[in-house]
């Protein structure tokens, strides 16, 4: 653990495969109406995606990727699109994050917009685990002597 | 711990089939004739919220300020792991 070097198969492996991890996450979240998963599932494949970047890759590169700086915000970000979905639906004559009073355009039916506001929030819970972990795996590392 | 198993195993032999319509826990009321409140997520998810994946829609429509509660657990969590790692100063 103390001696670093580089060490470009695993970072060639890496780089191949957090794409894909990734899009299984994005998938993992949007699909979640209609197969196993959801919000929890997909930001914690997201945060593996990154974080496996940040493992191989060190600071240097993994700064192309997410900033450090970026991870907090996202994180109070996604708190922020659930319960901003919450007090939308107040303000459009409903109750809090009852879904049916949402201002999505196209005049569409409860059912629909209950829709969508679940896809909202699963968004929302998305992006603030994945900002979560990747924050706490930052926090962690910078103790270490990390390149 | 084997006498545990044995006596856990014992136990499971009574319980009822999975799947069986006839059980008391899938029937319509309860055993004080009361309608159970589970039946009308089951029945109804799909009409409320157009979406076929009924667990989707009680944790996301239904249950959806625990669910808020749950973001909120995991981002404590984090603002306190945040607390606790950061480096104030350079050692």
């Amino acid at each position: 653990m103390r001696t670093q070097f580089e060490s470009p198969i695993v970072l060639l492996g890496s780089r191949l495969l957090s794409p894909y991890i990734m899009l299984f996450g994005i998938y993992v979240i949007f699909h979640g109406h209609y197969s196993p998963g959801g919000g929890f599932q997909g930001g914690a494949l997201l945060a593996s995606s990154v974080i496996l970047i940040r493992l191989s890759g060190g600071r240097i590169v993994s700064r192309l990727q997410v900033r450090e700086f970026f991870t907090t915000p996202l994180a109070a970000i996604g708190v922020i699109v659930y319960f901003g979905t919450g007090i939308v639906s107040i303000l459009f004559g409903s109750y809090f994050l009852d879904y049916e009073a949402l201002p999505f355009p196209g005049g569409l039916d409860p059912a629909a917009l209950r829709y969508y506001g679940i896809l909202v929030i699963e968004i929302g819970i998305g992006i603030a685990v994945m900002a979560i972990l990747v924050m706490i795996y930052d926090h962690m590392a910078r103790g270490e002597d990390y390149v | 711990m084997v006498a545990f198993a044995g006596l856990l195993i014992y136990g499971s032999l009574d319980l009822p089939y999975r799947g069986d319509a006839d059980n008391l826990m899938h029937s319509q009321r309860s055993i004080t004739d009361t309608v159970v409140a589970g039946n009308y997520f089951i029945q109804e998810a799909y009409n409320d919220a157009n979406t076929p994946n009924m667990v989707t829609v009680v944790l996301g429509d239904y249950r959806s300020i625990d669910t808020l509660g749950e973001q909120v657990v995991v981002f404590t969590a984090g603002l306190i792991c945040l607390l606790i790692l950061r480096r104030y100063r350079p050692i």
